[in-house]
């Protein structure tokens, strides 16, 4: 019975792999999760959620402008994308920045629907850029997101120390004349392409949680910045996949299912890091290689 | 035989929002000095260093280092800011936290062995080379503060400055960190911001008490002698 069972499992599996759209949103799947789970750890880690909500609302600003114009979507979610995170990157130090995030988040949002509205049809399309469907992907998307996610990888292999420096202190990589304004203009321009790169995986409302929740739950078991980048990008890859092959069958959007698996893994992963940190001892003092010094007067 | 002048304001001001804050300050440090900066809360203690550092504009007058004005010559400077600004959670070890301190100007950096051997030597003279593997939230409150010392020393400073640094820690801790100045000092400058006036006159050469718009330079023998000089002054 059980033989059946899983033999049916995988006849199910392999079944859905002889389409181009699935094969196309396994790719998806991939490059979002690689691109996501290593920034989603510089927004985790410098507490940037909500700039990177705000880009991502921005974005939808310029996603529904190309939408009316009949161009590819992505082409002006990147524009949008990267104008709002340069000017976070310029401004984030003023009294303002409080108002500058608010007025981006609403001002995209309104644009890119006021847009779409505009444009004929535009019911089920809407619904794909708020929500997200990664089976509803084109293979220019994906030549895209391909492209997107070289540039995102390789500027974080090549500026991977400037890029830690100046999130752990800023200050004192200023001190050090490293070109702090510079390093955060790049970051937050690869947050910008992240964006555009995982619209298509959950969507502009939903993004928030790809960003944020597998690198938080990596955090919680790893804790150097490369091994948490390592262990965020597989649990989005596991939770996008999953959730890929469960929306298929069940003929409902992507988004939603893999943000509920994505939360799960990290309510389950709270518990299990909880009941790990009981049982171990907590490190005393005398477990230190190094003692101080007795002080004598 | 007459010390080189390191550090040199000159008729600097400077304000937050147009109110009077720190108003024609000068001062010189020379090569060598230990000196302390004492002075109320809000007194511009930190605003001063900042100044130093290049962190703040003035508005008006001079501040060159080691004879120059230009930015390059901060990196001579080993800084140690106030804690206020670091995030303990960050997932980051000991090491990395000074072998970062060796990034600089390049956008590309990649460490080598030079950068290596440099952090391990400043961790050494620390004495905490055990705890390199350590994260940050493993590090008890002195032993947090001896990395940040190390990353300050990691680039062969002329002068250590160091913004509060010996706040919340127990007094043995602060001994032991004003002891490693002492012997510091050998080498190099020192220049501390503290609260504790009976430790800071015990170690320095010389204090300086920032309010505001005054500054004054204190002589004393002991420490009966400086809090009259200071009683005199605030």
């Amino acid at each position: 019975m059980m033989q059946i069972h899983s033999e049916r499992g995988w006849n199910l599996m392999f079944e859905a792999l002889q389409y181009q759209f699935f094969q196309n949103a396994l790719i998806i799947a991939v490059l979002a999760s690689l691109a996501s789970g290593m920034i989603g750890t510089y927004i985790v880690i410098k507490r940037m959620s909500l700039i990177s909500g705000a880009i991502a609302h921005a974005a939808f600003g310029g996603l529904g402008i190309s939408y009316f114009l009949n161009s590819n979507p992505l082409i002006g979610g990147i524009i949008f994308s990267l104008l709002s995170a340069v000017s976070i990157a310029v401004f984030r130090k003023g009294a303002r920045v409080d108002t500058l995030l608010s007025f981006m988040w609403a001002t995209g949002m309104a644009l890119g629907l006021v847009f779409i509205f505009l444009t004929p049809g535009y019911a089920t399309d809407l619904f794909t850029y708020l929500f997200g469907n990664i089976l509803l992907v084109s293979r220019a998307d994906l030549i895209m997101i391909l492209i997107l996610d070289i540039v995102i990888l390789s500027t974080i292999i090549l500026m991977f120390n400037s890029f830690l420096s100046v999130s752990f202190d800023e200050e004192f990589s200023e001190s050090r004349n490293t070109n702090v304004t510079l390093v955060n203009i790049v970051l937050f321009s690869l947050i910008a392409l992240t964006i555009v790169a995982t619209i298509r995986v959950v969507g502009i409302v939903l993004m928030i949680a790809i960003l944020t929740i597998p690198a938080a739950t990596a955090q919680l078991f790893f804790k150097t910045v490369k091994r948490i980048m390592v262990g965020s990008s597989i649990i989005t890859l596991l939770a996008v996949v999953s959730g890929l092959y469960i929306s298929y069958y069940l003929d409902f959007a992507t988004g939603p299912i893999i943000v509920l698996i994505i939360a799960l893994i990290y309510v389950l992963s709270l518990v299990i890091s909880g009941l790990r940190t009981q049982k171990v001892p907590k490190v005393s003092c005398e477990d230190n290689d190094f003692v101080f010094m007795e002080v004598r007067e | 035989m007459k010390r080189k002048a390191i550090i040199k304001l000159e008729n600097v001001s400077f304000s937050y929002n147009k109110g009077d804050f720190l108003n024609n300050i000068n001062l010189t440090i020379y090569e060598k000095d230990f000196l302390g900066i004492i002075g109320p809360n809000g007194g511009g203690k930190t605003t001063l260093i900042k100044l130093i550092m290049g962190l703040l504009k003035p508005d008006e007058g001079k501040i060159s280092l080691f004879g120059s004005t230009s930015k390059a010559s901060r990196e001579s400077i080993g800084y140690l800011s106030q804690f206020k600004n670091i995030d303990f959670e960050f997932p980051i070890t000991a090491m990395e936290i000074v072998l970062l301190s060796r990034v600089g100007r390049k956008l590309f950096k990649r460490f080598n062995s030079q950068d290596m051997a440099a952090a391990e030597a400043a961790i050494k003279s620390m004495g905490i080379w055990a705890l390199r593997d350590k994260t940050l939230n493993e590090l008890s409150g002195g032993e947090k503060q001896r990395i940040f010392i190390a990353r300050a020393l990691a680039n062969n400073p002329k002068v250590l400055i160091l913004d509060e640094p010996l706040t919340n820690l127990d007094f043995h801790i602060q001994e032991e960190l004003y002891k490693i100045l002492k012997q510091l000092n050998k080498e190099i400058a020192i220049v501390i911001v503290d609260h504790d006036l009976q430790m800071v006159s015990k170690y320095s050469k010389e204090i300086v008490c920032v309010n505001k718009c005054k500054m004054h330079a204190i002589k004393y023998h002991d420490a009966n002698s400086l809090r009259a000089g200071l009683e005199s002054h605030v």
